[in-house]
């Protein structure tokens, strides 16, 4: 569990620093997300506070985008591209393996906590697809063979 | 010895970061003094990792490199299994016209040096000497319309920034780049930063706005790092700062991390989000030209809009007009991608039908198999069938075929396609991203699914009902998330009435 002294603090300096930001809303988030891998509860009144905001329009933007999480994800974070141009080149395929290879459905974490599942839409690796990110590592033609090896390398 | 080797999010997800490394310590270990330049695609994704080693007649390309085919690079080039010549004479490259894409994969990104050399800041300094009306006729007259999608003509919305009245105004450039079959401004903006900085600040002085933000896509994070860094070396240059090039007025840059929105790259949501709020589209009027980032007048532009303005500066707008068919002109950077043979990026000027670029520039499909279909201009694009194939790529030419280019990203599809699987992903994908505000588009898409998976069971009665929701969702949605899905979906059926045929199951 987060030390709410620690979360306290630290967003207070987060948010010292992106004092004069116009509309600091978002970079303020993904800075915490990036401290925290998640944003805490208790952060979000500290926000409100500091940007004259309801904890409700705080957690309100926070909820409308993808990338910010509630609650932590598991060790390592694994995402499959789900758009178009991956599909034509067997992403469905690709992402059915690694829901059976996992045991696991989109958004959800294995049970041992080791790997997240989550869905992207295009990482701009259309060209080379089927593609994935692993932990923030860029990863083109994922074949199963290729999944297998990624999941297989998240100790 | 010198090595040009892609920093480009492509390169690296198929292993450059991997060769740098092996390159390094061969080089080490037989005592080579070696310099590795980390630069942008050239373009050819499926030659990546690719790298270039310098050489007395020209840069020799060797790929797609693989590990093994490392040490060879240090000793007969000629003689080495990769090498593919010189890269200027790649066919791929001669017969493209590249003017926006000029530097990328030629210089190194984060040298400002390497980039005035090779043309860079020509156009801001002429701009410099221009009166505001002068550079924004300059951009209208040389025809270059919105490459966001919606091919908005560039200097009729940098006339209504220019000409309105405020105490601050911006320029804000659209780096969000969500659809799918599209990579072309993350490919300028890992490989070439410094010509989105120089087309903003051209923005700035032109509309006389002082501060420019880059809203990049978080799925981004090489464009990302690369941008950052790039605004820096531009303020500590002088390029950027209280006076653009040390002698004109004011223009300063932020980059911006969007956070997983697709619908963020629609403008109005696109402001919500920078100015920290959901990223829901704002009704229109009024135009984010005359009330956009803080209620101020605002440019929206994408990235390779900002990205042509230095060349139209530099060469005038004559040069790049004098490219294109019709309506449309200039160039267009193509990104061809999905199952395709040759995938990657091509500059070329618009008019080449949608055969040339999908049989003759990227070789017809990967798999070997036929080309069933090729979905032109992101997710909200329409699926083409061969019998189409004749389209030249335009604006308008598109649109007659109710189709769009939008952001000029192609999908290519075999024959193993399943239509009606990719008409229900476009509602599904709508119903996922939809912002929630207007209707149509938030319960419109999720019916979709829900008939879409009706008509997959054989239920006929569901295609009527599919046809009015499309048009429902058309007439009836607040911006084109909404508005164009009926694209891919009514393509997809008018097309391909195979994939829909209810008879299928009792034939199976
Ligand atoms: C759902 C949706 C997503 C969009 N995504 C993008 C995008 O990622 N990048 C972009 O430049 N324009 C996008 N647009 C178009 C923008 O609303 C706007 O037209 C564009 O940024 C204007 O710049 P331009 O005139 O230079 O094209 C999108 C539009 C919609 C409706
Ligand atoms: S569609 Fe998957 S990377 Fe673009």
């Amino acid at each position: 569990m987060l030390d709410s002294v620690e979360v306290t603090s630290r967003v207070g300096e987060i948010l010292t620093a992106h004092k004069g930001m116009e509309g600091s809303l978002l970079p303020i988030l993904h800075a915490i997300q990036a401290e925290f891998g998640h944003v805490p509860q208790a952060a979000l009144p500290i926000i409100a506070q500091d940007l004259n905001l309801s904890k409700a329009e705080v957690h309100g933007v926070m909820s409308f985008y993808h990338d910010f999480r509630e609650n932590p994800a598991g060790k390592h974070v694994l995402k499959l591209c789900r758009a178009e141009a991956c599909k034509s080149m067997g992403a469905d395929r690709v992402a059915a393996h690694a829901q059976k290879a996992l045991g696991i459905e989109w958004h959800e974490t294995t049970t041992d906590g080791r790997v997240t599942l989550e869905p992207v839409f295009c990482l701009g690796l259309c060209a080379c697809a089927p593609s994935a990110l692993v932990d923030g590592k860029l990863v083109g033609r994922v074949d199963e063979a290729k999944l297998d090896s990624i999941i297989g390398g998240l100790k | 010895m010198k090595i040009y080797l892609p920093l480009d999010s492509a390169a690296v997800a198929l292993g450059a970061d991997e060769i740098a490394h092996a390159l390094h310590a061969h080089a080490k270990a037989k005592g080579v003094d070696l310099t590795i330049i980390r630069n942008g695609s050239r373009g050819m994704v499926w030659l990546e990792p690719l790298a270039e080693v310098e050489t007395p007649t020209g840069r020799m390309a060797f790929g797609p490199m693989a590990l093994a085919d490392v040490p060879a690079l240090f000793g007969d080039l000629a003689a080495h299994p990769k090498a593919l010549g010189l890269t200027d004479d790649l066919p791929w490259m001669k017969a493209q016209t590249r003017l926006t894409f000029a530097r990328v994969g030629v210089i190194d990104p984060l040298s400002l040096a390497d980039y005035r050399a090779h043309g860079g800041l020509k156009g801001l300094e002429r701009a410099l000497g221009m009166a505001q009306a002068d550079m924004v006729a300059e951009v209208t007259n040389s025809g270059l319309r919105g490459r966001g999608g919606a091919g908005f003509p560039t200097g009729i919305k940098w006339k209504t920034v220019s000409e309105a009245k405020a105490d601050r105004k911006y320029i804000v450039c659209n780096a969000d780049e969500g659809d799918s079959a599209t990579f072309a401004d993350r490919m300028l903006m890992e490989g070439d930063p410094f010509t989105l900085i120089e087309g903003m600040a051209i923005a700035g002085l032109a509309c006389g706005a002082t501060k420019g933000f880059v809203y990049i896509r978080s799925e981004y994070p090489v464009a990302i790092e690369v941008m950052q860094k790039a605004v820096e070396i531009a303020r500590a240059e002088g390029v950027l700062g209280a006076k653009v090039m040390g002698k004109g007025p004011a223009f300063d840059m932020e980059i911006r991390v969007g956070a997983g929105a697709y619908v963020c790259g629609e403008e109005t949501s696109l402001l919500n989000s920078l100015e920290g709020k959901r990223g829901v589209v704002r009704a229109k009027p009024p135009l984010p030209a005359l009330q956009g980032f803080m209620g101020k007048p605002t440019v929206v532009n994408n990235v390779i809009s900002l990205a042509s303005v230095p060349v139209i500066f530099e060469k005038g707008a004559a040069h790049y007009k004098d490219f294109g068919l019709g309506r449309s002109r200039g160039t267009i950077p193509l990104q061809i991608a999905g199952n395709v043979k040759y995938g990657g990026l091509y500059e070329i000027a618009f008019g080449l039908t949608l055969g040339e670029i999908v049989d003759k520039i990227g070789g017809g499909t990967a798999s070997g198999r036929p080309v069933k279909a090729v979905q032109v201009g992101g997710p909200l694009g329409a699926y083409f069938p061969r019998a189409l194939f004749d389209t030249p790529f335009g604006y308008e030419e598109f649109a007659g075929k109710d189709g769009l280019i939008g952001h000029a990203g192609l999908t290519v599809f075999d024959d193993t396609a399943d239509m009606l699987g990719m008409a229900r992903f476009a509602m599904e994908f709508c119903a996922i991203e939809s912002c929630g505000k207007c209707t149509p588009c938030r319960i419109g898409a999720v019916r979709g699914v829900e008939t879409l998976d009706r008509l997959g069971r054989g239920d006929a009665s569901a295609l009527p009902i599919l046809t009015d929701l499309c048009n429902t969702m058309k007439a009836g949605s607040l911006c084109a998330l909404g508005g164009f899905t009926p694209y891919p979906v009514m393509s997809a059926l008018t097309h391909f009435p195979d994939d829909f045929s209810t008879q299928k199951e009792a034939a199976e």
